[in-house]
């Protein structure tokens, strides 16, 4: 097992799940497939999926929900 | 009271306008900004900056407590809450004055009343001003809104008492779709407002968007003409114009005359637009609803009318009455604006922030850019695309399109994707110079003229960010 992580392809916020009320999309821990959505940046007002990328299993987030993101800043750690 | 020092509660291209007509008056101004924004124009522009706060608006431009504390620390004594944000929230707006500070706006209660869809529509429909066929208040029941809909006929939109922004509106065309949408729309408007009253509309397809702009300063009120916003994607306008196209003379003075009744009913004080549906095969028109604040498509009607908006509400804010006559407004030439967004026309208009390496800004007689733009200057992620807006001026129509399309020539912002030439098409396409548009026109255009808009703005042109 190898640990990568996992990158915003975009500068903005970012947010761990679909909506305020719903739960978050992964915890730490989750295993996950290379089109699961992980997380979403919102960009200008338009809200744009991060996929996993990559089928493993979630160490960590590196990026709180809400947080301002830069692109290309490691969000997550994932073991594959 | 006359204003001495205005704190700006906004960002981005309006910030920078109201900067620029508070110094035109003589006024100090007090930028409030986040995080992210510490290097904006507005911000360099300004006697004074005080960070309000992290990137997030929920956390910055909408943190009402961070605003009024700058306000009382730096002793600004009105906030100019531009448009957006804290614009047409009567809450914040009832405690700058509580503050002591002035609301440079109307008052809470009027907000309150035209944010209210229904209360807006039943204030219109007092003052004798048409409204959509429909509901005439909220209707708690599917069946009283059955009811209803038999008689006004299909189709129909289902709209949130407390929406906006074209938000939880739904489209029946039928009974069948009708008893299907009802109760997901209820359902939808308690999740998204907190409150599950709707009211019914009669759709009026092929319509254009005709708006009206106010002035008044509590007693009296003028209008200032109108302009027409047909040209939307996904509702929100693109292009504005004024004077409208479509209208003939006589609508024109019905149309205005109903909008000065609706302000001066409500003893409206400050800048407003009463925005319309216009059938043009009618000559019907229908009031939609009432903005309570400067929008962004203001300059077309400081164009043509030669008033400037932003200054005159600062005024009537410091206690000023109204300083011109509706007699002595008058309406010269054509004014066009054409909104100048960080988005990718050849990408379904992906957002795209980014540094601008250089900036060419066009110039000559009737040409006007309002933006937050600067060489070096990069575009946060966090806010709305609106980069600046291009405005021409000509004697007519056809001369304001020519006179934008060289504008737009001119104008270069290198380093991210603008709207400009989704622009640059739209003044060269045969209907949009015949003024044969409505607000269902652009989107399936756009969809029509996707290869066209692909090869428009070659990525060599612009520098992408790694």
């Amino acid at each position: 097992m190898a640990t990568q992580q996992i990158f915003s392809p975009l500068p903005g916020i970012f947010y761990r799940k679909p909506a305020p009320d719903k739960p978050v999309y992964k915890n730490d821990g989750d295993v996950v497939v290379e089109s699961d959505t992980i997380g979403l940046i919102e960009v200008m007002k338009s809200f744009n999926e991060v996929k996993a990328g990559a089928a493993g299993k979630i160490v960590r987030f590196l990026a709180e929900n809400e947080d301002a993101v830069m692109a290309g800043q490691p969000i997550a750690e994932i073991d594959v | 009271m006359a204003i001495r020092k205005l704190l700006i509660a906004n960002r981005g291209e309006i910030a920078v306008r109201i900067i620029r007509a508070a110094r035109d008056l003589g006024i100090a101004t007090v930028q409030v900004h986040s995080k992210a924004d510490k290097d904006s124009l507005a911000v360099r522009l300004a006697d004074e900056a005080v960070d309000i706060g992290p990137p997030q608006a929920a956390k910055s431009y909408l943190n009402q407590a961070a605003i009024l504390a700058a306000a009382q620390s730096t002793g600004a004594d009105a906030i100019h809450p531009g448009y957006g944000f804290l614009a047409e929230n009567a809450e914040f707006a009832a405690a700058v004055e509580a503050a002591g500070m002035i609301f440079v706006g109307p008052t809470a209660q009027s907000i309150r009343l035209m944010g209210d869809k229904v209360a807006a529509r039943e204030a219109a429909a007092s003052a004798g001003v048409p409204t959509v066929p429909g509901s005439q208040g909220r209707l708690e029941s599917a069946e009283a809104a059955f009811a209803l809909v038999e008689k006004t006929g299909f189709p129909v939109m289902i709209k949130a008492a407390a929406g906006g922004g074209g938000r939880g509106i739904r489209i029946a065309r039928s009974a069948e779709e009708f008893h299907h949408l009802m109760p997901q729309a209820q359902a939808e408007a308690l999740a998204a407002f907190g409150d599950g009253g709707l009211y019914v509309e009669k759709l009026v397809e092929g319509a254009r968007h005709i708006e009206v702009q106010v002035l008044g300063d509590g007693r009296d009120v003028i209008h200032c003409f109108e302009r027409e916003c047909s040209l939307q994607r996904r509702r929100q306008k693109v292009w504005e114009e004024a004077p409208s196209p479509s209208l003939t003379q006589a609508v024109r003075e019905k149309l205005c005359t109903s909008a000065v009744a609706l302000a001066k009913a409500v003893n409206y004080r400050g800048a407003g637009t009463l925005e319309y549906l216009y059938d043009d095969r009618t000559g019907e028109f229908y009031f939609l609803e009432m903005n309570t604040r400067i929008q962004v498509e203001h300059p077309v009607t400081e164009m043509v009318t030669g008033i400037d908006l932003v200054r005159e509400m600062i005024r009537i804010a410091g206690g000023e009455p109204l300083r011109i006559r509706q007699d002595e407004v008058r309406v010269s030439g054509h004014s066009i604006e054409v909104r100048i967004n960080a988005e990718d026309p050849a990408r379904n208009f992906l957002p795209n922030p980014g540094t601008v390496n250089a900036l060419g800004v066009p110039g000559g007689d009737g040409v006007r850019f309002d933006s937050m733009l600067y060489q070096g200057y990069t575009v946060p992620p966090f806010y709305d695309s609106l980069l600046g807006k291009l405005i021409v001026h000509d004697k007519d129509r056809p001369s304001a399109i020519r006179r934008l399309e060289r504008a737009l020539a001119e104008l270069s912002v290198e380093g991210i994707f603008t709207t400009k030439p989704l622009h640059q098409a739209l003044a060269r396409d045969a209907d949009v110079q015949a003024g044969r548009f409505h607000t269902a026109w652009l989107e399936p255009w756009l969809e029509s003229h996707a290869a066209a808009l692909a090869t428009a703005q070659p990525p060599s042109a612009v520098k992408v960010a790694p």
